[in-house]
């Protein structure tokens, strides 16, 4: 992509729906925000808010929507071409079903190093496996063999093996145990500051966004209701009766 | 026993080194997955028993010349219809003193050749329809399923006869017109597999990383699918040999002298009050193989149903 990078992510009057007419469902309506180069915004909502749709529209896999998305100041259109996939990759919620079952570790990254024409596909394997912390004995598992984390693990390496500069996280960790939630959220961030990503992360879970994300867009029924820094968040100092509802319940929980 | 070069250590067997968990090398993968199957394909006994059967089919049809005591083509009508035993016909001989047992040994060969042919047509197609239907989805996907339901709604033996009939009979035909008609399961099969794992995020994953649809076909769906595929044409195979026996019997299929098993109980029909073993001993041969096939589909279903191995 061109070097017009003021902006890594910028949504504007962005609608989302499903079916047409008369069983036309809205699931985004009328969202917008932008997360600068190197930033990390999260969208906190219930299930069902629509946040992961806007994931899915970004990366092309909901196709029914208008507006204006802007991905490193490149306007989207309705196909995305390979410069797309090579600067904005994903990691899927759930690490059991987003793992092809009869593939092996090594499969799945030198193909997706072999789509973008990568060289030395062996050193950038060995790197990127110790980059996400596993092993170099795990390169020709396959995915049964490998735990939840592993799991996600794997996924994360074939998501930045391409050197992306933008990375969607889908609720990355709702699907381990808390204690391999905590080494996947700090591999996250630490991969960030290495390697300057760009995330956008969607999560139900406001300690998860507000440990990962400086600026955090709050969702219900479609809707963004209300954005805050995380100071704020911290602060409880909500305006929106639906943000500080989820400010409640989630201090109830800690407390609990 | 030797020890392979790609492995670390200097004493491990074969058999640790296909089952380790931390296999060193694209190769081992792939063989150590193969090694677990075969283990459990082996603890079925009767799996072991079909294969252990089509084994010694295929052994018999490559080794017939040597194995058949006769011509098959020789006749001597003096000796004709001589009961097993009689004359030195093991299985007795034909209604022109043709050697059964040495027909039975020749027509392996051909049973052999028309079911690899079917095999390797039939599904092949069915998978090429029935995972562009499922992935693709929309119109393309309504014409070819259309065009499935049509040869679906033929019975099969009867498209066979009218096929056979307007090129002609042989086997060549009988096997076209056995694969026109058994392709559309298959397809069925594929686009039912591909409709499960096309919304998967498995293969959003690889779109996001930029494959095209005819690479994440071809990659990623029809390793999927095949396994119900293999499983399918093993337990079809009966059928096959069936329908092509079927064809031989009405005299579409194999043309005589040609020791085609449906055929030669076509021969031994108007025997088959007097001199039974005519028409039973090809008809026994055709229930064995039949069974073999089944049995080896029942086990390869334990084997690779993806619904169990998948995870």
């Amino acid at each position: 992509m061109t070097e017009k990078t003021e902006t890594g992510i910028e949504l504007d009057q962005v609608n989302i729906w499903f079916g047409e007419d008369e069983q036309r469902v809205d699931a985004v309506i009328n969202a917008g925000f932008a997360v600068p180069p190197g930033g990390s915004f999260g969208l906190v909502g219930e299930s069902g808010s629509g946040k992961s749709t806007i994931l899915r529209a970004i990366t092309g896999l909901a196709p029914t929507w208008s507006g204006n998305i802007s991905v490193l100041g490149n306007r989207l259109g309705e196909k995305r071409d390979k410069e797309f996939y090579r600067a904005v990759q994903m990691v899927f919620q759930d690490p059991y079903a987003s793992l092809h079952p009869r593939q092996t570790v090594d499969h799945v990254l030198s193909e997706a190093l072999h789509l973008h024409g990568f060289d030395n596909p062996d050193k950038r394997i060995a790197q990127i496996l110790d980059d996400v912390g596993l092993k170099q004995s795990f390169r020709f598992r396959w995915p049964h063999q490998l735990s939840g984390g592993q799991r996600q693990r794997v996924a994360i390496a074939r998501a930045l093996i391409i050197e992306p500069s933008i990375l969607l996280l889908d609720e990355p960790t709702s699907a381990l145990d808390v204690s391999v939630q905590a080494e996947i959220l700090n591999l996250l961030k630490r991969l960030q500051s290495e390697r300057d990503l760009t995330y956008l992360m969607v999560s139900h879970d406001l300690a998860v966004v507000s440990h990962m994300c400086s600026e955090i867009g709050v969702m219900n029924q479609g809707e963004i209701v209300e954005m805050l820094d995380v100071a704020a968040l911290r602060a409880l100092e909500a305006s929106h009766p639906y943000t500080k509802q989820l400010l409640d319940a989630s201090v109830q929980k800690r407390r609990e | 026993m030797s020890i392979p070069d790609a492995c670390p250590q200097k004493q491990i067997t074969w058999r640790e080194w296909l089952t380790t968990d931390t296999p060193a090398s694209r190769r081992q993968a792939r063989l150590s997955v193969w090694y677990h199957s075969w283990l459990a394909f082996r603890s079925n006994l009767m799996a072991m028993f079909g294969l252990t059967i089509l084994l010694a089919l295929v052994l018999i049809g490559l080794f017939a010349p040597i194995l058949a005591p006769q011509d098959p083509f020789a006749q001597d009508l003096a000796a004709r219809l001589s009961a097993p035993g009689v004359n030195g016909y093991m299985f007795g001989s034909d209604s022109l003193g043709r050697d059964i047992l040495s027909r039975l040994i020749y027509g392996s060969r051909i049973t052999l050749y028309i079911v690899s042919l079917v095999a390797l047509m039939a599904p092949v197609a069915g998978l090429f329809v029935g995972t562009a239907a499922g992935y693709l989805g929309g119109w393309v996907d309504v014409v070819l399923m259309r065009i499935t339901d049509i040869f679906l709604a033929f019975p099969r033996l009867v498209l066979a006869l009218a096929f056979v009939s307007a090129l002609g009979a042989g086997i060549e035909n009988a096997v076209l017109a056995i694969v026109l008609t058994a392709w559309p399961p298959y397809a069925r099969i594929a686009r039912a597999e591909t409709l499960t794992i096309r919304n998967a995020d498995f293969i959003h994953a690889i779109k996001l990383q930029g494959a095209g649809t005819l690479r994440v076909i071809t990659r990623h769906i029809w390793p999927l699918c095949i396994s119900s595929l293999v499983v399918r044409v093993t337990l079809d195979m009966a059928g096959i040999i069936l329908v092509a026996a079927g064809l031989g019997f009405l005299g579409l299929g194999a043309q005589p002298p040609s020791p085609e098993w449906g055929a030669m109980i076509s021969d031994g029909r108007r025997f088959i009050l007097d001199h039974w073993w005519v028409a039973t001993m090809p008809g026994l041969a055709i229930f064995i193989v039949s069974l073999a096939f089944n049995l080896l589909g029942d086990g390869l279903r334990d084997v690779l149903d993806p619904k169990k191995s998948s995870q």
